[in-house]
């Protein structure tokens, strides 16, 4: 109600009301980001970077963009995240080694395979709340874990599963060869399509539900709404984009391994997300591209690059709980 | 026979170290909120302080004297770290253990190496017991008589001294018993630390049972978590039980079908939570 109200405001007097920037300053954010991400195979190399690297990024932070689905819109701290996105990753190399030699259909059943896990799931996990919930999801996140890593037969075992690769993708006149700089156009493209719906997905009445989840769930209780139905439909489709970047980072690859499924990757996505900034949209994504190149630039230098990065979180847990985005906004403002 | 007395044995010791590891996480979780994610970075950490001091105070030494270093470092992380994030949603404090986790890898692979160790334990130890069970040995036994002599000491500490008292009436209702003029912070502060020492004597027993390694801390906290879910979570007792019960189902599937030995432990939280929501002895305003 007052958010459209706002809108026909700002739309009247075409400029800021309140202190709010315009329509004009608003989409300035946006449109910077899509123009830096379009162009990256331009920039980056010049910056001494390479595409698969910015790639990995691009994925990592479509998997944390939907953690964040949970933790920064329902406060729900989701520790098993890393569970879709290796089953994704699995679900994309058995479609390829088994059922049939295509990228898409590798990637939709990545989609299908994640967000069937959380669904089933889901139920168990919504009914706790706080820290609860993280030891419930990281604990079902483990039982995959052990599936795959004993599943020797069909997933490889410890070593992971090897033996397929992204297959060209026929466009009737058109082939697309997806090398490097393709594959990362068509990762950009899940990506988009992904980051649009969630945020047509945040400005509508479910979106604004999810957040009600996290600021006063007894009130929405009140209002007749059970968070828990709230709760599984977040966890499913945050489920399911899990799947689709695993899916995604096991074509980048053309490998897979339990490593993909294990807790710590799923405290590295909710690293992310913090490092970010979790209450932002755009958050996730700086926060995987940060700790990627992080990651990537210590450890060339240093064998402790862990505890580098480790000290880096502690201080943006401790001092700026709204990330470098956060950071940044207060900046901007003062 | 001897084979599955073997694994049931081995599944109770494993047990065991669950539990300790339930216990410590379960005392912290209640009176401090917080989910101690590098509780198995003490463990691990207590276990290369008594290889180091080994040599020099032996073996009963060490088991004591490296939990009690651990501890003390413990209570500084929680007086720097985590006491300003008190107050706070919990996620905090959850998320700065999560970064601890690594530091403290990194650091006890930075002092000690990534190859792993041995603790030496004590010669008249490693013996058999019998001529029949020859894996019952000294050592085995001495990991089961600390293990229950510490869970049910802190028990005892809990229940029937008057600071036990006090953190237990703080871990249920911390606003009254800080109204009632106890300090919260040197409460927590002392819950903090007896948790972690026990962490830190599992941490002794577990490398002079398989090694020490940078990560034996890793594989033991996960079980510890289902240990609290299947026990319930808020009950220090719950948390001893769940970690036995699950200790013992992994090693006799162990006997039987070994590739499933770490997976059963989660297919029993799933029965658990499924048939009783909060746990075998939960306590039900924490689930809602």
């Amino acid at each position: 109600m007052s958010a459209t109200q706002g809108m026909k405001q700002t739309a009247r007097s075409g400029g800021v009301v309140d202190g709010q920037p315009g329509t004009s300053r608003r989409l300035l954010a946006p449109a910077v980001i899509w123009l830096l991400l379009l162009t990256v195979p331009i920039w980056f190399p010049w910056l001494g970077g390479y595409n698969l690297l910015a790639t990995r990024a691009l994925t990592l932070g479509l998997a944390a963009m939907g953690l964040n689905l949970l933790l920064g819109t329902s406060g729900a701290l989701s520790f098993g995240q890393a569970a879709f996105f290796g089953l994704g990753g699995y679900a994309a190399g058995e479609t390829l080694m088994h059922l049939a030699p295509s990228t898409p259909l590798a990637i939709v059943m990545g989609i299908l395979i994640g967000g069937l896990a959380a669904a089933v799931l889901g139920p168990i996990a919504v009914r706790l709340r706080g820290i609860y919930f993280s030891m419930i999801t990281i604990a079902f996140g483990q039982a995959f874990y052990f599936i795959v890593v004993n599943w020797n037969s069909f997933t490889g075992g410890e070593d992971g599963l090897l033996g397929f690769s992204r297959q060209p993708i026929d466009l009737g006149n058109f082939m697309l060869k997806l090398d490097s700089v393709q594959y990362y156009y068509l990762v950009l493209l899940c990506f988009a399509v992904v980051a649009g719906l969630i945020a047509l997905l945040l400005r509508s009445p479910l979106g604004h539900a999810f957040i009600a989840v996290r600021e006063n769930e007894r009130r929405l209780k009140f209002l007749g709404v059970g968070a828990r139905n709230l709760l599984w439909i977040a966890f499913t489709v945050s489920g399911m984009i899990g799947g689709l970047a695993g899916a995604l980072y096991a074509l980048l690859n053309n490998f897979i391994s339990p490593a993909a499924l294990h807790w710590t990757l799923s405290g590295d996505f909710v690293m992310m997300c913090v490092l970010g900034g979790m209450r932002s949209f755009w958050g996730p994504l700086l926060g995987a591209t940060v700790y990627v190149l992080a990651e990537n630039f210590l450890s060339s230098y240093t064998n402790n690059w862990m505890t580098a990065l480790g000290v880096m979180f502690i201080l943006i847990v401790l001092f700026f709980p709204k990330g470098l985005l956060g950071m940044l906004r207060a900046r901007v403002k003062s | 026979m001897e084979l599955i007395l073997f694994d049931v044995l081995n599944g109770l010791l494993l047990g065991v170290f669950y539990a300790l590891m339930a216990l410590g996480l379960s005392l912290i979780l209640g009176l401090n909120r917080v989910i101690n994610f590098a509780h198995g970075g003490f463990l691990a950490l207590a276990g290369y302080l008594a290889y180091t001091l080994l040599p020099y105070i032996g073996f009963a030494g060490a088991l004591i004297v490296a939990p009690l270093l651990a501890a003390l470092l413990g209570v500084v992380v929680e007086r720097l770290l985590i006491r300003p994030l008190y107050g706070r949603d919990p996620l905090f404090s959850l998320l700065l253990t999560f970064g601890l986790v690594l530091i403290m890898e990194d650091m006890i692979r930075t002092i000690w190496g990534a190859q792993g160790l041995p603790l030496q334990t004590p010669q008249f130890l490693q013996g058999a017991l019998s001529q029949t069970y020859f894996f019952i040995t000294g050592y085995r036994v001495l990991i089961l008589v600390i293990a229950v002599t510490f869970a049910v000491g802190l028990l005892a500490f809990l229940r029937y001294t008057r600071v036990g008292l006090r953190i237990l009436a703080g871990a249920s209702d911390l606003d009254t018993v800080s109204a009632l003029g106890v300090s919260i912070y040197q409460l927590r502060a002392l819950s903090f630390a007896a948790g972690i020492f026990l962490a830190g004597i599992a941490g002794v027993l577990a490398a002079g049972w398989q090694g020490l390694s940078p990560q034996m801390g890793d594989s033991l906290i996960m079980p510890s978590f289902v240990a609290i879910i299947v026990g319930g979570v808020g009950s220090l007792l719950g948390s001893l039980l769940g970690g036995l019960l699950i200790g013992l189902a992994s090693g006799i599937t162990s006997a039987f079908y070994p590739q499933a030995s770490e997976l059963v432990i989660y297919i029993i939280m799933a029965l658990v939570l499924a048939i009783r929501p909060r746990g075998l002895l939960g306590k039900e305003s924490i689930f809602g």
